[in-house]
């Protein structure tokens, strides 16, 4: 017993201040750094939707001028893509996946830290950009060209910190499939991996294979600027479109890396407050797994109007519609699992059902976009603007808002303020609608999305849109106020914290120990 | 408690809604999708709705069930959780059930789109050209072309003076058309990647650099139809409005004629020496449609964006490396190649204008026929 305590205890050696932030190898540690620096990005993408929204608030210029308004639209978009979004996928997977399998530790615990440090670096690059010559990017986050070669001495530090974040992805994705693949505890079988083991294992494949695609664009731009390659200009024998054909085969896995995990993440939290097993456990990994199999197939539905040949058209449009065939049997799932449950709404449960509805919103329209006859009215229009914000922010951020609510008892040991947790729900709930529903009335009636200044037919709506944008954007301080309340103190969670509460990590105290699982548990 | 919240949120969503009603009567709101004035957009709208209320009825059951139990099944109320969890015929049902309804979908769409892309003898056809910011039209066979740009004072967009009724969606030059003709638009692009749409035609088409993209479109009924550049295309994207006036054959032959006989007039004087009051006075027009978007009305650009004309080293220097600039562009920059957009009449005046203002004062005068000897 004793020799077992001292062997503990060594374990818990770590350096002490900001050192210990530096050189960390340990999961929790850097899932926490992710987490920060998720939130961080987020706020700084948030501002700068509020500057986009400011401007937007009344037709005419009022505030910034029209190229930076395109910084603005383009930086919002990279920030909270690569910044905000996916580092907060990746933390949340660094602190839950080894105590969900009953693993130690992340596989490969140093490139876990690189794959961190990379990120800071490269986030300062991308926002250095907007104090360069020239601005920051402003061709859109698609960096289409020719106009994204116009861009001032920005350009190759875009292309660097693209490349910085998609290195940092990748290195993330490896760790996260040789965690999932050798460290599962006894027992554990695939089949019995909980789904936000399945869905990460799912995506982390998805970005090894599509964020090197990425890479290969971007580098193609940088020789087509600096090095005389005519890849993508037209007058050199190039095609612009070809660049658009290598993003979106990037782009579309890409949407689904930004959703999948949150799918795992509700699927999670709705049985334990049903308190009632998930339904159809099986259907909704295959469904997981032909969503991202159907991803590569379908990217050139973002291109609709470049000019394909109908047979292309049509190709595209049916693999389009088909995704809706897996993400249907999810909701389906989800609501079976609520049904003849026995269920209480603690803030995680409000924000898991609030995805499931607005999440499925975002889903109806995109199946409206896939038909593309009529998506050749509705593209480039403030319908896609509402469609991928939808599915984007009450889609994957509110699944990292239930998820941080619902495992935050779990690695601080502190249970968060429940009333100030529903009223952040309620909030963000209200005015992300009051934000994003205006916007497909807007684009039906024609307004072009990035654009700085509109005809006085759009006022109205985006009048109500950017009273609900600053509406929900305060909100999320309140957010930020009971994260930091959490951390300092509050009531103390019990090991199980919910009453409904399934699965390995539950089983370790709150908060778990430096080293979560040192004995493998045994699964039956 | 959680009830009595329910109860707030719809008095909220009331509230909501009621506002909207309100601000709809007095603002001319547009909730759906507009029924457009050719058969591609009807079929559009028509799709439109179809899959709209498919959605519709979805969502009605979903959440239906969503909220039944959501106020059954709660704990409060007593409820016991049942235990099923897995049922191999409930998931083959809600999967080819849903497969089902999107044939359905198909089907129409299909249609729809293989009406949309078919070729056909066309009646007329028009080149589109998009440029940084504004729009190239040629009358293929008719000798008759133009550039369409925004015609928006500056002063209503920095709000110095009331929005007129069609601000930001008014141009110079509008494109006109017969109606019942069907009429094939060639797109294509001279800098960036642009894309033509007038929502009431339908259609919406990219104008790319090296390619040539058909769309067609025909007119049922008179009117003025306005639209927007839908490609990010740089600064000036949301200034680069398309309007297109559908007249009747009778009218529209009559205008075509007037622009033959404005052309004809324009090239006969392009031969003979214009003054230097003559070219600059054309010459700031020129300038305030096409280069003052980047350059600046001063002359003064955007520094580190748009560089200044006034006292640059272009401007002022060698006349005829002046000329080569305008003509040819810069390629890789946002300046574009003047030579297909204007005419020599108008790159002689803009290029004497430049030379001569904002303290240019070098005197120097380009007539018409120096642009000819340089293109």
């Amino acid at each position: 017993m004793s020799t077992a305590t001292t062997h503990d205890a060594h374990h818990e050696e770590h350096p002490k201040g900001l050192l210990r932030w530096v050189f960390t190898t340990n999961h929790k540690d850097i899932g926490t750094l992710y987490l920060i620096f998720a939130l961080t990005m987020f706020f700084i993408g948030g501002a700068m939707a509020m500057v986009i929204r400011a401007e937007l608030f009344q037709p005419g210029l009022q505030f910034v001028n029209p190229q930076f308004f395109n910084s603005m639209t383009t930086m919002h978009a990279l920030i909270m893509v690569f910044g905000a979004v996916m580092p907060a996928f990746v933390g949340l997977a660094n602190w839950l996946i080894p105590m969900m399998i009953g693993a130690p530790d992340m596989a490969l615990p140093r490139m876990n830290n690189w794959s961190f440090w990379i990120l800071p670096f490269a986030g300062t690059m991308l926002i250095g950009t907007l104090f360069m010559q020239g601005g920051a990017p402003a061709g859109g986050w698609t960096m289409y060209p020719p106009l994204v070669l116009q861009t001032g001495n920005a350009f190759p530090f875009l292309i660097f910190s693209v490349h910085l974040l998609g290195i940092s992805s990748i290195m993330g994705a490896i760790n996260i499939i040789v965690t999932i693949m050798n460290m599962r505890a006894p027992g554990m079988t695939m089949m019995k991996m909980p789904l936000f083991v399945w869905t990460w294992l799912i995506t982390a494949y998805l970005l090894i294979a599509v964020m090197p695609v990425l890479a290969g664009a971007v580098t193609m731009l940088l020789t087509d600027r600096f090095f005389g390659t005519s890849f993508f200009n037209a007058a050199g024998g190039g095609d612009p479109v070809l660049f658009q054909h290598i993003f979106w085969f990037f782009g579309h896995p890409e949407v689904y890396i930004m959703i999948l995990p949150a799918f795992g993440i509700v699927s999670a939290i709705i049985p334990t407050f049903a308190r009632k097993r998930l339904f159809g456990y099986s259907s909704m990994v295959y469904a997981t797994a032909s969503i991202a199999f159907l991803s590569f197939l379908v990217w050139a539905h973002h291109m609709f109007t470049v000019g394909m040949p109908l047979t292309g058209e049509l190709f595209f449009m049916y693999a389009t519609m088909l995704i809706a065939v897996p993400t249907g049997v999810k909701v389906f799932n989800w609501v079976a699992t609520m049904w003849k449950g026995s269920m209480t709404f603690e803030t995680p449960m409000l924000f898991s059902i609030a995805f499931v509805m607005l999440f499925t919103i975002g889903g109806f329209s995109g199946l409206m976009m896939s038909m593309a006859p009529v998506d050749f009215q509705y593209h480039d229009t403030y319908f896609i603007v509402a469609h991928f914000h939808y599915v984007l922010v009450p889609g994957a951020v509110f699944a990292i808002f239930a998820a941080v609510y619902y495992w935050l008892p779990k690695w601080t040991g502190n249970m968060y303020d429940e009333k100030l947790g529903k009223l952040h729900f309620w909030l963000s709930t209200i005015f992300v609608n009051v934000l994003f529903f205006p916007q497909h009335f807007l684009g039906l009636a024609g307004m072009p999305r990035r654009i700085p200044d509109y005809s006085t037919q759009f006022a109205g709506f985006n009048e109500i849109s950017s009273i609900g944008g600053f509406a929900f954007g305060l909100t999320q301080l309140l957010f930020l106020y009971i994260l930091i309340k959490t951390v300092r103190g509050g009531s103390k969670a019990t090991d199980q914290v919910w009453e409904g509460a399934e699965g390995l990590e539950w089983t370790l105290s709150s908060p778990p120990p430096y080293h979560s699982f040192t004995v493998a548990p045994e699964v039956k | 408690m959680f009830v009595s919240k329910i109860k707030r949120l719809l008095t909220a969503v009331v509230g909501f809604v009621l506002l909207f009603s309100v601000g709809g009567a007095s603002a001319d709101y547009v909730l759906n999708l507009r029924q457009g004035v050719t058969p591609i957009s009807h079929d559009a709208y028509d799709l439109h709705m179809f899959v709209f209320k498919i959605c519709v009825s979805i969502a009605v059951v979903v959440f239906g069930a969503m909220f039944i139990s959501i106020l059954k099944h709660r704990k409060s109320k007593g409820a016991v959780p049942a235990q099923f969890h897995e049922s191999t015929t409930v998931e083959i049902i809600w999967t080819v059930v849903p497969f089902l309804i999107l044939i359905a979908m198909a089907i129409p769409a299909t249609k729809a789109l293989v009406v949309a892309e078919k070729p056909g003898q066309p009646d007329l056809e028009i080149k589109v050209t998009g440029y940084q910011w504004k729009w190239g039209y040629e009358y293929l066979g008719e000798n008759v072309s133009f550039i369409s740009a925004l015609s928006t004072p500056t002063a209503q967009i920095y709000n110095k003076q009331p929005k007129g009724p069609n601000y930001l969606l008014e141009v110079d030059h509008p494109l006109v058309v017969p109606v019942h003709k069907r009429v094939r638009m060639m797109i294509t692009a001279g800098d960036v990647i642009h894309s033509w749409w007038v929502p009431d035609l339908g259609m919406k088409k990219d104008a790319i650099p090296g390619y040539i993209n058909e769309m067609w479109f025909n007119i049922e009924k008179e009117g003025t139809y306005r639209g927007q550049c839908a490609e990010l295309c740089g600064k000036d994207h949301g200034f680069m409005p398309i309007v297109v006036i559908a007249k009747n054959e009778a009218d529209y032959r009559k205008w075509l004629a007037e622009q033959k006989s404005k052309k004809a007039a324009d090239s006969a004087s392009a031969d003979r020496d214009w003054s230097m009051d003559e070219l600059k006075m054309r010459g700031k027009k020129v300038f305030a449609s096409n280069c003052a978007a980047c350059h600046q009305a001063s002359g003064m650009g955007v520094p580190g964006v748009f560089p200044a004309l006034k006292g640059s080293s272009v401007a002022t220097g060698p006349k005829i490396a002046h000329i080569n600039t305008v003509l040819h562009g810069r390629p890789g920059t946002a300046m574009s190649a003047f030579a297909k957009q204007l005419n020599d009449i108008d790159l002689a005046a803009v290029i004497t204008y430049e030379r001569n203002a904002w303290g240019n004062n070098t005197g120097d005068l380009v007539q018409p026929s120096e642009i000819k000897a340089a293109r």
